[in-house]
């Protein structure tokens, strides 16, 4: 008999009493939302911000058609040399054309230039599939286009986030975009830049990811101010 | 299961631990203040009393749930991650669990193996066996990073570096890390970590983690981080091993949130951590990083023996925040290390005896006022002061009628203890001699010894009244 076998064998032998029903998780957020106020595009957008500002992210409110220029500024006063970009994802077109210095492409497999991944490659930017207001968190689903290394290896990560793919939990992101079909070989919530207080509970940023995250909040123009 | 304990505790050696941990200054100022500030944090996180009953009975509810389904979820969650791409282990004791990581470690030739934070791969001592076999095997979680600098083991399953100061920290870093010179700055230690580890994540051949919510319907291994170490272990070494025992897994996707949400407002008073790492697969054509093998090892270590009970099972709905420890006034007294368990306070009192045995372990379940903190702060409501009560009692007697013996059942039996019980009984059962022994007890109270062994050393030493509650009575009843 196998170790498998032997576990399973045990665990079928274990008396049973009565299988609870299944967990009706969408009942409970019901139930939550009804007695709650309704949230709005404008509510989610306030609440996200305040939660990411809470994490020590930066939420930097951009539109369609400034934020190359406003991410270009954003590298300058930063003094960026290097900005990793997915050269297949679905923003790459608008950023070659904003002549970023130092714009470099994740083109190749990692295995072949890992040293300067880790060591010369300042910040990173990646798209997101949305965010999550009552957390202040980003979704990121890493892909072919968009390597996984992208938002985790260079010190700063800018991550481009649509206003209006915000939810209002995790649990509504989950079940509208219907993970469930099909997921990806990662994927990620991410709250801010990477911490730890194992040190004397004391908080302190930059742990082994990203010192700083900042987010592209592509909203309307009149949401700007 | 494994006939020989891995790591006998004695009975004897929790007590003096205890007792030196107690008298520590120090170790106690640490551990009270860390578990103040974790109190706390946890208690802003649920202001509405109401609400975090409404949540706990949603967790509850899917982790019974969970249970009562396990063999056909771990069935699913195989299937499910093999069509994935991911290669599923099981290992029935922590030998099968090291032997089947190290094979795996030795075909890809490893020198080095960086790990994320895994209390499984504490349980079933990896670290150990890998060095025996000559790879490293380094932790890359800063606290657990810098207690395994140190040659220690983790004393919070949270936050395993709890017990030091950073001064020590700062000491052990100058004294132990190439290059670095002494610093008592959290930031610049956090800094010298961070260099020293990145270089690691770069050229290590695996990576390892725990798991800490496996999705059975779509093959999902989840990972709670603040830190990244565990992102950068599963993702930059060719390959990642997980390793996790059978309880984790949970049915769909959606049962994670409830569950996710608790676990991190009642471990650190998070709302959520910093990363939610969902790994479904290994690298697929076309993509340019990624682990190029995945392997998940499926650990028993005596878990079956807590699931073929009905009361007992409920130790499995543990989703490991440890809130239990940080509202325990003895785990908080006597620190992580005292119990001698991977698995510290009430949670390890509980899960220790199915993994080691009662032999080794019937000490701790009486390490517990009984209180009641653990069992009102659990988000999965285990009923932690029953399962205590209900341990002890299997360490005095054999199995019950309708049960199977646990493996080291009725170790803690002694004929003393057994004889008095006897004593007690003939005694409350009969009427007449009761009262002759209370008449008696009363009249010799003069005779009572004023060093009453252990009850002496830190109480007054008991003394019958001068006359028996039923000679008072009597005495009233007269009077009136």
């Amino acid at each position: 008999m196998s170790a498998r076998d032997n576990i399973l064998r045990r665990l079928r032998a274990a008396p049973q009493g009565q299988t609870p029903l299944p967990p009706d998780v969408g009942a409970f957020h019901a139930a939550l939302a009804a007695a709650a106020p309704v949230g709005t595009r404008a509510s989610r957008i306030e609440l996200f911000c305040e939660k990411m500002t809470f994490w020590h992210g930066e939420v930097v409110r951009v539109t369609r058609n400034n934020w190359p220029q406003k991410l270009r500024e954003l590298c300058a006063a930063r003094g960026i040399r290097s900005l990793l970009y997915g050269a297949q994802g679905e923003h790459a077109r608008a950023l070659e054309a904003a002549g970023i210095d130092g714009l470099k492409p994740y083109d190749r497999p990692v295995d072949e230039w890992k040293k300067e991944l880790f060591e010369d490659t300042d910040a990173g930017l990646t798209s997101t599939r949305g965010g999550i207001a009552e957390t202040g968190t980003l979704i990121i689903w890493p892909d072919a286009a968009e390597p996984r290394l992208l938002s985790l290896v260079p010190p700063i990560h800018f991550a481009l986030l649509d206003g209006d793919r915000l939810y209002d939990t995790l649990f509504q992101a989950i079940s509208e975009q219907q993970w469930s079909d099909g997921m990806p070989t990662n994927a990620l919530l991410v709250s801010g830049p990477s911490k730890t207080a194992d040190i004397q509970v004391t908080l302190a940023y930059g742990a082994h990811g990203p010192k700083e995250l900042i987010v592209l909040l592509l909203v309307n123009e009149e949401e700007q101010a | 299961m494994s006939a020989q304990p891995l790591n006998f505790v004695p009975a004897s050696e929790f007590k003096q631990r205890a007792a030196v941990a107690v008298a520590d200054e120090h170790l106690r100022k640490s551990f009270r203040g860390a578990m103040d500030f974790l109190i706390n944090k946890r208690a802003a996180q649920f202001p509405d009393p109401e609400a975090l009953e409404g949540q706990r009975s949603l967790a509850e509810h899917i982790r019974k749930y969970s249970l009562a389904r396990l063999p056909d979820l771990l069935e699913q969650l195989e299937r499910k991650l093999t069509a994935n791409g991911v290669k599923v282990h099981w290992a029935e004791n922590a030998h099968e669990a090291c032997a089947i990581i190290i094979g795996i470690a030795q075909r890809h030739s490893t020198r080095l193996m960086v790990k994320g934070k895994s209390m499984v791969s504490e349980e079933v001592e990896l670290n150990h066996a890998m060095a025996d076999v000559g790879i490293e095997a380094l932790e890359s979680d800063m606290g657990e990073y810098i207690v395994q600098l140190d040659g220690e083991k983790p004393s919070h399953i949270i936050m395993p570096a709890i017990h030091k100061t950073k001064e020590q920290i700062a000491r052990l870093f100058a004294a132990k890390v190439p290059g670095a010179s002494y610093t008592d700055s959290v930031d610049e230690l956090i800094g010298i970590g961070r260099a020293v580890l990145r270089e690691k994540f770069m050229t290590a051949e695996v990576g390892m983690s725990g798991v800490n919510f496996a999705v059975a319907e779509t093959g999902t291994l989840c990972l709670v981080e603040n830190e990244g170490n565990g992102r950068m272990c599963t993702t930059v070494p060719d390959v990642h091993i997980a390793i996790t025992g059978i309880e984790k897994v949970v049915e769909k996707l959606e049962h994670v949130p409830p569950l996710f949400g608790l676990l991190t407002r009642s471990a650190t008073g998070q709302a959520i951590t910093t990363y939610f790492n969902m790994i479904s697969g290994p690298r697929q054509p076309g993509e340019k990083d990624g682990p190029r093998e995945v392997h998940l090892v499926l650990v028993d270590n005596g878990r079956t023996q807590a699931y073929s009970d009905q009361q007992m099972r409920a130790t499995l709905q543990c989703i490991r925040c440890g809130a239990c420890m940080n509202h325990c006034p003895v785990y908080t007294r006597i620190g992580g290390h005292a119990y001698g368990t991977t698995y510290p306070g009430p949670i390890g009192e509980i899960i220790s005896p199915h993994m080691m045995g009662l032999a080794a372990t019937h000490v701790l379940p009486t390490a517990s006022t009984l209180c009641g903190a653990c069992g009102e702060v659990c988000p999965v409501r285990i009923p932690i002061p029953e399962l205590l009560v209900r341990l002890r009692g299997e360490a005095q007697h054999e199995a019950r009628p309708g049960h199977p013996p646990m493996v080291g059942q009725g170790a803690a039996r002694s004929r003393l203890v057994d004889a008095i019980w006897s004593g007690w009984m003939a005694l409350y059962t009969r009427p007449k001699l009761y009262r002759a022994f209370g008449w008696l007890a009363t009249r010799l109270r003069v005779l009572t010894p004023p060093m009453q062994g252990g009850w002496t050393v830190s109480r007054t030493p008991m003394k019958p009244a001068a006359k028996t509650l039923h000679e008072l009575m009597a005495a009233r009843k007269r009077g009136r």
